[in-house]
C-alpha cells in the first residue's frame, strides 16, 4: 500500500474471473451476495412505501366501515379472483424462470419469461376492464363522482342483486369517494410496478435469447424475479383487503 | 460620534431603548412557562460553558507546541457514564415540568368562558356568546379564564398570543382548544403562525384585554341584539331540526334538552361524551353518531351550513334545557322568513335544508 | 505509549501521473462512469450549484426582511422564495451533501474496497438528482411554487394555483436517489469491507454514514407515498386529505414528519462522522469512546423515527401521545450529548494543531450544541407551545443544519480535498473563511432565537415593527456569511489549478484512505489492504513509517 502503485494493474490480472464478474468485487461468492442483500433492502423501501398506502387505508376503514363495505361491493370478486390466479401463476412461471437460467436451459428460460409476461400483460388487462367498469359507472374520485350507486343501491341491479345493500344515509355514501380514492391510489400504484416490471421482463427476454442468463450468472434473473414476487405478494395483500373483507355481511 | 451615520446612530439609540428578550408576561400561565423557559437557557449556558471551557482548555494545554506528543487513551466508562446520565437527568426533569405546563395549556377549567374563533384565509372571526362578532381582534377581561374553541374555514392556521405564551392550531374538520386567564390589560399582538397562503402575514390582530368593568361596557356596545345561542335556535327551526328533535313520545330524533355533558350509547354500541366536537360531528355527519334506539335518518348538513352556523347551533344545543321552546315554535308557525335578513352569514343555504332532509328521509 | 509525528516532505511529493482524474478524458467518461470518486466529483458540482441557488434565495428573503414592511417583493413572491429556499436547500444540498460526496468518494476507501457494491446504481443516483434538480429549476421557471418545503395539506391540494405538481415529482425523483445512496451505502459497508476490517475497526465516518443509510432506505419511501396521495388528492381529488370528504389532513402531517424528522438526521449523522475524523486527526489521538461514539450513531437512526410527532404538540394530537413522543425526543438527545463531550475528550492530552478543517470542526461543536440544546426546548412540550413555529425554531434547525451540517461539510471538503484532487487548499485564507463563516453566523441566526421567544412568527413576509433591529442585525450577518460560503468557492477552485501537491498523506492520518496516493487510483487499492489494527491507531501509523524508512534505507 504504498504511493508507488504503477505496476499495481498486473496484479489483478493474474486471477481467472468469470467474464461477469464485475471487477470491483473480489469472488464471484461476493457479488451474489451483495446484489441479493441490495435486492431485499430494495423490498424493504417498497414495504415502508406500500406501509404509508395500507396504513392509510385501515385508518379509513375504521372510522367510515359502512362506505368501505358498501364500496367494496362495487368491485368484481370474479375478475378480482381471475387477476389472483393470473398472478399466483405468473409468480409460479417466473420461479420456473429461474430455474430455467440456474440450469443454463436457454429455450425454457425465453419461454417462461414469455409466459410470465403473457400473465402480467393479462393482469393489466384485467385490471384496465376493472377500472373502465368504474369510470362507466362514475366511481372514479373527483368532479364526476357519483354517489348514485350508494344512495339509491336498486339503481345498480347488478351489484343490488348480489348483496341487497342497504341504502346509504348521505354523509356515509359520501364517503365511499374515499374508498375508491384508496382502491385507485392503492391498485394504481401496485399496476405501475407490474408497468415497470413487465418493462424490465422484456429487456429480460431480449438479453435471456442472445443466451446472457445461461452462463450460470443468473443474479439478475434471481433478482428481478424476487421483485416480481414482491409485487406478487403486495397483491396478495390487496385482493383480500380491497374485494374480500366485506363479503360476510 | 459624529463619524456614525445618524441614521445608524438613530436606531441604535431606539434599539438600546425599547430591548428586550422575552415579551410581556401577561396571562396567569406565563411566567410559570417563563420560569421553564429560564431554567433551560440556565441550564444551556452550564452546559455551553463546559463546552467551551474544556475546548479552550483543552485546545491551549494540548496545542502541539506545548504537547508534542499525544497521549492515546481509549476511553472512560465512569466519565462516560456521567455525561449519559446527568444530561438524561436533567432533559427527564424539563420533560416533566414541560409536560405539567402543556397539560394545564390545554385543559380548560370548568367554569371558564367559552369564544368561538374561526379562522379563514386570511382573518380570524372570533364569537362571544352573547353574539358579539369581531375579526382580527379579541376583546377579553382579565381575571377569568377564558377558554377558546378553534376551527378553520380552509387550511390550517395557528392562533398564537406570545403575550400569553399560549398557540393552537385551528385545524379544519374539528375543534380544538386552549384558555388563558389574562391579567394585565393592555393590547398584546395576535399572530397566524401556521403557513397559510398568500396573506398569511396579514393574518395578525389585537388581543385587546380589559378591567371586567371595561369588557362589561365593551360586550355592551358591541351587541348586534342576538346572541350565539339565539341565532342557533332560529337555525334550529328554519332548519326544521325541531321537527325531530322536539322532545315529543313519538318523535323521530332523540331530545337535545340537556344533552351537552352527557355520556351517550350509540347504535354502534360505542359510548361517547357528547361535547362541542361530537356535537359538530353529529350535525355534518350524522350517520355516525346515531344514538341508540333511533334511526339512521337524519340527513348531513356538510356544506350547508357555515362553520359560523354550526357554532351557533352547537352554543343553543348546549343552553337546551327543556322543550318548551321547541314546542312553542312548532305550534305558532313552522317557519320565520322575516328572521332571515338579521343574520345572513349563518345560513347559507337554509332553503335547501328542508329539501336535502326529505332525500335523505327516503329511504328508512 | 506516545506517537512521534514527522510529516513528510511536501517538495519532493509528486501527483501521480495514473489516478482516477487522468485515467479516462472526456465528458462521456465522466457521464457514463461507474466509478465512485467520478460520481462523488460529479455530486460536488452539483450540490455546490444548488447551494448556490439555494444561497442566493436566503439572501433576497434576508433582504426583504431588512423592513417590516414587504417592498422588496410581493408577498406571494416572498412566500415563493422561502419555499423554493427550503426545497432546493434541504432536498438538493442538505439531503445529499455530506453522504453523496464525501461519503461515495471515501467510503469504499475507509473499508478497503475497490468501489461501492453497485457502481451502476450509483450513477443512476445522481442522475436521478440531476433530474430532481432539473425539475426544481422548471418549477423555478415556470412561476415558482409557495406551498412551503412542508406541503401541509389541504393549503398545498386545494387552496394554491403554484407548481405543487412539479415540485412534488421533482423531490419524489430526488428521494430515489437519496434511496439508492443510502442502500448502497449498507450492501457495500455489509459486504465489500476489506480483510480484517471488523465492524468495530471501521472508521465512525462510517458507523455515521451507516446510520443515516438506515434513515434514508426506511424513511424515504414514506415521503415518496405521502407525495403520490398529494399529488392523486391535487389531479383527482381522491380524498385522503381533504376534510370535506372526511379526509384528515392530520395523517398527512404523520406520513410527513415520519420522514421529515428522520431527515433531519439523514443530514446531521454524516456530518457528525466527518467531525469524528477530524477531531481525531488534528489532535493525533484516537476518537474517546470508540464504541459509545459509534452506537450513539446507531441510537440516534433507531430513536430518530419514534419522535415525529414532536411536530405536532400544538395540533391537537392527544395529549398522551404527546407524552410518549416528548419522551422519546428527550432520549434521542442523549446521545448527541453523548458525542460531543466524547469528541471534546479526545482533544484531552492529545496533539493539537489548527488547520482550517478543526477549525470548521470546533465551529460545529459550539453550533451544534447551541442547535441541540435549543432542540430539547422544543422537544419539551411545554416551552414547546410557545416557542414553536416562530423564529425561534427557524434559529434552532439552522443552527443544527447550517452551523452543525454545513460546517461539517466545509469541515470535510476541506479536510480530504487533498485526497480528492491531490493539491492542498491555501491554508491561511481558508482559516480566514472559517472565522468570517463563525462570526457571520452567530450574527445571522442568534438574533432570530430572541425573535422567536418574543413571538414572531416564522415564514411572515411583513412583521410589527418593533422587530425590525434584531432583524438588520440578521440580514447584516448574512452578507458576512455570504463572503464565508463564497470565499471557499474561490479558493479551491483556484487551488485545483494552483495549489500544493499534497502527497498521500498530508495530514499524518490513519484511515485506509490516506495509505493511497491522492487522488486515489480508479481502482482504490493496487492490492486489497488486510486490516490488522483498530480505526485511529497512531501507534501503527508510525511503525508503518519506520518500516518504509528501513525499506527505502536498505
Amino acid at each position: 500500500m504504498s504511493d508507488s502503485t504503477l505496476a499495481a494493474h498486473d496484479a489483478h490480472a493474474e486471477h481467472e474471473h468469470p467474464p461477469y464478474q464485475r471487477h470491483h468485487f473480489e469472488t464471484m461468492e461476493q457479488q451474489v451476495d451483495a446484489t441479493g442483500f441490495a435486492m431485499w433492502l430494495f423490498l424493504l423501501t417498497e414495504i415502508m412505501f406500500f406501509g404509508g398506502l395500507f396504513t392509510a387505508y385501515l385508518i379509513y376503514r375504521n372510522w367510515y366501515y359502512p362506505a368501505f363495505v358498501a364500496g367494496s361491493h362495487q368491485l368484481n370478486i370474479v375478475w378480482g379472483t381471475l387477476n389472483t390466479g393470473v398472478l399466483i401463476s405468473s409468480s409460479f412461471t417466473m420461479a420456473m424462470g429461474v430455474w430455467s437460467a440456474e440450469t443454463r436451459r436457454k429455450t425454457a428460460l425465453v419461454l417462461w419469461l414469455v409466459a410470465t409476461l403473457v400473465l402480467g400483460l393479462a393482469f393489466l388487462g384485467i385490471k384496465t376492464i376493472e377500472y373502465s367498469e368504474k369510470i362507466e359507472k362514475h366511481h372514479v374520485p373527483g368532479i364526476h363522482y357519483s354517489i348514485k350507486s350508494f344512495t339509491d343501491p336498486q339503481s345498480d341491479p347488478e351489484v343490488y342483486n348480489l348483496y341487497h345493500d342497504k341504502a346509504l344515509p348521505l354523509d356515509m355514501a359520501r364517503h365511499t369517494e374515499m374508498y375508491f380514492g384508496l382502491y385507485f391510489a392503492m391498485t394504481g400504484m401496485h399496476a405501475l410496478h407490474m408497468i415497470i416490471g413487465i418493462a424490465i421482463l422484456s429487456f429480460m427476454i431480449f438479453r435471456a435469447r442472445a443466451g446472457a442468463y445461461t452462463t450460470g450468472h443468473v443474479t439478475f434473473v434471481e433478482n428481478f424475479g424476487l421483485y416480481w414476487h414482491f409485487v406478487d405478494i403486495v397483491w396478495i395483500f390487496l385482493f383480500p383487503l380491497l374485494y374480500l373483507i366485506s363479503r360476510h355481511g | 460620534m459624529d463619524h456614525i451615520s445618524p441614521v445608524l446612530w438613530h436606531f441604535l439609540i431606539k434599539w438600546l431603548t425599547n430591548f428586550q428578550l422575552y415579551p410581556p408576561e401577561a396571562s396567569k400561565i406565563a411566567p410559570q412557562m417563563d420560569a421553564l423557559y429560564f431554567f433551560m437557557v440556565l441550564v444551556s449556558l452550564i452546559g455551553m460553558t463546559i463546552v467551551v471551557l474544556l475546548l479552550t482548555s483543552f485546545s491551549i494545554l494540548y496545542s502541539k507546541k506545548r504537547h508534542p506528543v499525544a497521549v492515546q487513551i481509549e476511553g472512560s466508562t465512569m466519565l462516560e457514564a456521567t455525561w449519559t446520565i446527568i444530561p438524561l437527568g436533567l432533559f427527564l426533569i424539563m420533560f416533566v415540568w414541560g409536560a405539567l405546563i402543556y397539560f394545564r395549556v390545554y385543559t380548560p377549567p370548568a367554569n371558564a368562558m367559552n369564544i368561538y374563533v374561526v379562522g379563514k384565509q386570511w382573518m380570524w372571526k372570533a364569537e362571544h356568546p352573547g353574539g358579539q362578532h369581531e375579526i382580527n381582534a379579541l376583546h377579553i377581561p382579565t381575571g377569568r379564564p377564558v377558554q377558546l374553541t378553534l376551527i378553520s374555514q380552509d387550511v390550517f392556521h395557528s392562533f398564537s398570543i406570545p403575550a400569553f405564551r399560549v398557540k393552537r392550531e385551528a385545524i379544519p374538520g374539528r375543534y380544538t382548544s386552549v384558555w388563558f386567564e389574562a391579567t394585565e390589560v393592555g393590547t398584546y399582538h395576535l399572530f397566524c403562525t401556521q403557513y397559510c397562503g398568500t396573506n398569511h402575514s396579514a393574518m395578525i390582530g389585537d388581543i385587546v384585554v380589559l378591567s371586567p368593568d371595561d369588557y362589561k361596557k365593551w360586550l355592551n356596545q358591541s351587541t348586534n341584539g342576538m346572541s350565539l345561542s339565539q341565532n342557533g335556535e332560529r337555525l334550529f327551526a328554519s332548519l326544521s331540526c325541531s321537527a325531530c328533535h322536539n322532545g315529543r313520545p313519538d318523535a323521530r330524533g332523540p331530545s337535545l334538552a340537556g344533552v351537552y355533558g352527557t355520556k351517550l350509547t350509540l347504535t354502534n354500541g360505542q359510548t361517547t361524551l357528547a361535547d362541542e366536537a361530537y356535537l359538530r360531528e353529529a350535525i355534518l355527519n350524522p350517520s355516525e353518531h346515531v344514538t341508540q334506539g333511533f334511526s339512521p335518518i337524519m340527513p348531513t348538513y356538510q356544506g350547508q351550513i357555515s362553520e359560523d352556523g354550526v357554532i351557533s347551533l352547537v352554543e343553543y344545543i348546549k343552553g337546551l334545557n327543556s322543550n318548551d321552546r321547541i314546542e312553542q315554535t312548532l305550534n305558532t308557525t313552522t317557519l320565520l322568513p322575516d328572521g332571515e335578513g338579521k343574520a345572513p352569514s349563518a345560513v347559507k343555504k337554509a332553503a335547501a335544508g328542508p329539501t336535502s332532509a326529505t332525500q335523505g328521509m327516503v329511504k328508512q | 505509549m506516545s506517537t512521534i509525528v514527522s510529516l513528510p516532505d511536501q517538495s519532493t511529493a509528486t501527483i501521480p501521473k495514473v489516478n482516477f482524474i487522468t485515467k479516462e478524458h472526456g465528458i462521456l467518461s465522466w457521464l457514463l462512469t461507474g466509478d465512485h470518486k467520478r460520481i462523488a466529483m460529479l455530486y460536488l458540482a452539483s450540490i455546490t450549484f444548488f447551494f448556490a441557488i439555494g444561497g442566493a434565495l436566503a439572501g433576497l428573503i434576508r433582504l426583504e426582511l431588512l423592513t417590516p414592511q414587504s417592498d422588496l417583493m410581493a408577498t406571494d413572491t416572498y412566500n415563493k422564495v422561502f419555499t423554493m429556499h427550503g426545497v432546493v436547500m434541504i432536498f438538493l444540498f442538505l439531503v445529499p451533501s455530506v453522504p453523496a460526496t464525501l461519503g461515495n468518494f471515501l467510503i469504499p476507501l475507509m473499508i478497503g474496497a475497490k468501489d461501492l457494491a453497485l457502481p451502476k446504481i450509483n450513477l443512476l443516483s445522481w442522475y436521478l438528482y440531476v433530474a430532481g434538480g432539473i425539475l426544481v429549476l422548471y418549477t423555478m421557471a415556470a412561476g415558482g411554487v409557495d406551498t412551503g418545503w412542508t406541503f401541509t395539506v389541504p393549503l398545498s391540494t386545494h387552496y394554491l394555483n403554484t407548481n405543487v405538481l412539479s415540485t412534488g415529482i421533482a423531490i419524489f425523483i430526488a428521494g430515489f436517489s437519496s434511496i439508492f445512496t443510502g442502500l448502497n451505502f449498507i450492501v457495500t459497508i455489509h459486504k465489500m469491507r476489506a480483510p480484517g476490517m471488523t465492524w468495530f475497526r471501521l472508521p465512525l465516518f462510517v458507523w455515521a454514514h451507516y446510520a443515516a443509510s438506515i434513515l434514508m432506505v426506511l424513511g424515504t419511501p414514506v415521503l415518496a407515498i405521502a407525495l403520490v396521495l398529494v399529488i392523486l388528492e391535487r389531479t383527482m381529488g381522491i380524498g385522503v386529505f381533504d376534510p370535506l370528504k372526511g379526509g384528515d389532513p392530520i395523517l398527512f402531517q404523520h406520513l410527513f414528519w415520519f420522514y421529515s424528522h428522520p431527515a433531519v438526521y439523514i443530514m446531521i449523522l454524516p456530518g457528525m462522522g466527518v467531525i469524528s475524523e477530524v477531531i481525531s486527526t488534528f489532535s493525533r489521538k484516537r476518537v474517546f469512546g470508540y464504541t459509545a461514539v459509534a452506537f450513539s450513531s446507531v441510537a440516534i437512526a433507531v430513536f430518530g423515527f419514534f419522535v415525529w410527532e414532536h411536530h405536532m404538540f400544538i395540533m391537537g394530537v392527544s395529549t398522551y401521545s404527546t407524552l410518549v413522543f416528548s419522551l422519546l425526543t428527550m432520549l434521542v438527545a442523549v446521545p448527541s450529548a453523548i458525542k460531543i463531550f466524547n469528541w471534546t475528550f479526545t482533544l484531552y492530552k492529545g496533539s493539537i494543531t489548527f488547520e482550517t478543517p478543526m477549525l470548521y470542526a470546533f465551529g460545529f461543536m459550539g453550533l451544534f450544541t447551541i442547535g441541540g440544546l435549543t432542540g430539547v426546548f422544543l422537544g419539551t412540550t411545554g416551552t414547546d407551545i410557545h416557542l414553536t413555529e416562530t423564529y425561534f425554531i427557524v434559529a434552532h434547525f439552522h443552527f443544527v443544519m447550517v452551523g452543525g451540517m454545513l460546517m461539517a461539510f466545509l469541515s470535510g471538503i476541506h479536510f480530504w480535498w487533498p485526497k480528492m484532487t491531490g493539491r492542498m487548499y491555501p491554508e491561511k485564507i481558508s482559516q480566514l473563511a472559517a472565522l468570517i463563516t463563525f462570526i457571520g453566523f452567530n450574527f445571522t441566526f442568534f438574533p432570530q432565537f430572541i425573535l422567536g421567544t418574543l413571538g414572531m412568527p416564522r415564514r411572515y413576509a411583513a412583521y410589527p415593527a418593533e422587530f425590525q433591529v434584531l432583524n438588520v442585525f440578521s440580514t447584516a450577518g448574512a452578507t458576512i456569511l455570504g463572503v464565508g460560503y463564497l470565499l471557499p468557492i474561490l479558493y479551491l477552485t483556484w487551488s485545483l489549478k494552483y495549489g500544493e501537491i499534497a502527497g498521500s498523506n498530508p495530514w499524518q492520518a490513519t484511515g485506509l484512505e490516506w495509505q493511497v496516493q491522492s487522488p486515489p487510483l480508479t481502482e482504490n487499492f493496487a492490492e486489497i489492504p488486510i486490516v490488522d489494527h483498530d480505526a485511529y491507531d497512531y501507534e501503527w501509523l508510525e511503525k508503518k513509517h519506520e518500516r518504509e524508512a528501513v525499506t527505502i534505507v536498505g
